[in-house]
């Protein structure tokens, strides 16, 4: 035990712990140890670090440790153009990495006051959603391997190989597509993308009915995640969890439907998936739910897509006028943001990126405590985080 | 699976009232519960609310924002430094920049302000399906502002982030130390005068960003 600070909450905390400590060796006779996870554990999804203290087999107190892929890009940000931001924050949650770059380009409008044209809007809420699928597609095979079944995460990366062809097909990168421009889009669709997104949409639909069964309907998985990790609404309201993760705990709020930005959302017949339950089958459920509403949003979006130009009248040389704004939106991990501070220059003054997975992450202490240790791993791979958008 | 259905929700975009009405009615609620305590106000059109606290009531503010407005989400909290800084250019290579600029006067943004460093917090609504920015200045001297975790938890790591990132001291925080950097990190890197060095030792090639055709002249 390392020495005590003279700060209240951690006498506390250090009462509390030995007194547990002293409980358990009348008890059983057993120390507590401390335990690190990471920063390599395959559970970690790049290199978050953990380390618990246990006694026996239940965590006392559990505290992740990161920034070991901290790369600075709020302040790499204020030295870059605007067009020159987006390559950076595609990196932030590299697995859907379109989606990124939306809510920064909706900030930069927001202050130039441009509006992208219709056909831009659609055509980026439909890259939007196949970041999505994508991101989501790896989750739902990744959480079943961390709890033992290896088949899941080979068929999900096997048949999201289809939505990434398609977004390479039409940005031209497979994983970093730098393809929002403020005012529009870089490129128009190439000919037959749209007949081939259909299609891809027709097997993800078929990928989450073959894991409904094959995952939710498993009775190991089920007993691994029911009542695992339970998260009260009001709780997670307050240490800022979004996206999937806050709907399965029964909150109905969801930024495509519910925030101002001038994506094309509105245009499309869609519902939001919530959960009474707020375990970590809950989060599974939703998101899967999420993803096949999302192949209904893309082929309701390929079908209505409006003609038109894909860019609006700016500058070449963008300079941003002077001013705030906040710009967020439902990204595959929750909500990001982006608070840009301009000065009327080339470059941002200040951006403040509001990433879903640092906010979503954060509750872990509160929510590991008292939980087995198998359960971490289950714990951590609900709430699913990617480290370059907890780290950014 | 009938037990979990999912909540019919409708997509339709909803008839508001006047959502300028709605900000403006959040302001006139905070402005009534600070007192003195509240400076003043920046409202866009259908778009935002700024409001800047004074520094002592700045956890005030966010009581109040959490039980007044219904503000339950943290979303989130950091700072900003109004140093001028013209084009982030001053770190610069000197190949960079042959002629450096003199820095404009400093000149805080939306709601105002007197000082070089800022708070800046975010609050959401769930049900009101609308957010708002507090702010509050920190004195120069003085670089401290109550922490936020007895009203929000998640604000925690936040300040954390803020403390390592701008040398801003949380009073009560339990736990402040260093998130991201190592444990013996010198400076306050998002500083505007924590300089760049990549960018001061040698030139960075992305300087001239898109190249005007013969002819074009700059808009």
């Amino acid at each position: 035990m390392t020495a005590v600070g003279t700060d209240q909450r951690q006498q506390l905390a250090y009462v509390a712990t030995q007194a547990a400590d002293a409980r358990l060796n009348v008890e059983i006779e057993t120390e507590g140890m401390t335990l690190n996870i990471g920063p390599q554990h395959p559970a970690t999804h790049g290199t978050l670090r953990l380390v618990a203290r246990l006694d026996g087999e239940q965590v006392v107190e559990a505290e992740p440790i990161m920034g070991y892929m901290h790369r600075g890009y709020e302040k790499l940000a204020e030295v870059r153009t605007y067009p020159q931001v987006t390559t950076l924050i595609n990196r932030i949650d590299w697995l859907g990495s379109f989606a990124n770059e939306v809510p920064f380009i909706l900030a930069a409008e927001k202050l130039m006051e441009v509006e992208a044209p219709p056909r831009a809007q659609w055509i980026r809420t439909v890259l939007f959603e196949l970041s999505r699928i994508a991101n989501i597609t790896l989750f739902l095979g990744d959480m079943a391997v961390q709890l033992g079944a290896l088949t899941p995460v080979f068929m999900a990366f096997r048949d999201r190989e289809f939505v990434l062809n398609q977004i390479e097909a039409a940005t031209g990168g497979r994983f970093h597509p730098n393809f929002d421009r403020i005012g529009g889009l870089k490129d128009d669709l190439p000919k037959g993308w749209i007949d081939d997104t259909r299609q891809v949409m027709e097997k993800m639909r078929d990928f989450c009915d073959e894991f409904e069964e094959l995952v939710l309907g498993n009775e190991i998985f089920e007993a691994r995640t029911r009542g695992i990790g339970i998260v009260p609404a009001d709780v997670g309201l307050a240490y800022g969890l979004s996206g999937a993760n806050i709907r399965a705990s029964g909150v109905d709020w969801d930024l495509r439907r519910d925030g101002h930005e001038a994506l094309a959302y509105d245009q499309v017949d869609w519902k939001v998936w919530t959960h009474p339950d707020g375990d970590s089958f809950a989060r599974y459920w939703v998101r899967l739910q999420e993803t096949r509403e999302a192949t209904h949003i893309v082929d309701q979006l390929l079908d209505g897509l409006p003609s038109g130009p894909i860019m609006a009248k700016v500058p070449r040389i963008i300079k941003v006028p002077a001013g705030e704004a906040y710009a967020a939106t439902e990204n595959p991990l929750g909500e990001m943001g982006y608070y840009v501070v301009s000065k009327g220059d080339l470059v941002p003054f200040r951006v403040k990126i509001r990433s879903a997975s640092f906010s979503n992450i954060s509750i872990t202490p509160w929510l590991l405590k008292g939980v087995y240790v198998p359960d971490i791993i289950t714990i951590l791979a609900s709430l699913y985080f990617i480290l370059g958008d907890i780290d950014r | 699976m009938t037990q979990l259905s999912s909540t019919d929700t409708d997509t339709s975009a909803e008839a508001e009232p006047q959502p300028d009405e709605r900000r403006e009615a959040w302001a006139a609620q905070l402005a009534d519960s600070l007192g003195d305590g509240y400076a003043e106000h920046h409202i866009i059109e259908g778009s935002d609310l700024w409001v800047r606290v004074a520094r002592d009531s700045w956890t005030d503010a966010a009581t109040a924002a959490r039980d007044l407005l219904g503000c339950q989400f943290f979303d989130w909290l950091s700072a900003i430094d109004w140093l001028p800084s013209p084009f982030g250019r001053d770190m610069d290579a000197q190949e960079d920049n042959p002629e450096p600029k003199a820095a404009d006067p400093m000149e805080q943004g939306h709601a105002g302000g007197e000082t070089r460093f800022q708070m800046v917090m975010r609050l959401y609504s769930i049900s009101e399906h609308m957010g708002l920015t507090i702010k509050a200045d920190l004195p120069d001297g003085d670089l401290s502002i109550d922490t936020l975790i007895g009203v929000y938890p998640g604000a925690d790591w936040h300040e954390r982030e803020a403390w390592e990132m701008f040398g801003i001291h949380f009073n009560n925080h339990p736990d402040l130390r260093n998130i991201y950097l190592p444990g013996e990190f010198e400076g306050n890197p998002l500083r505007k005068d924590f300089p760049l060095l990549a960018r001061r030792v040698k030139p960075w090639p992305g300087i001239v960003d898109v190249e005007l055709f013969p002819g074009e002249e700059d808009s």
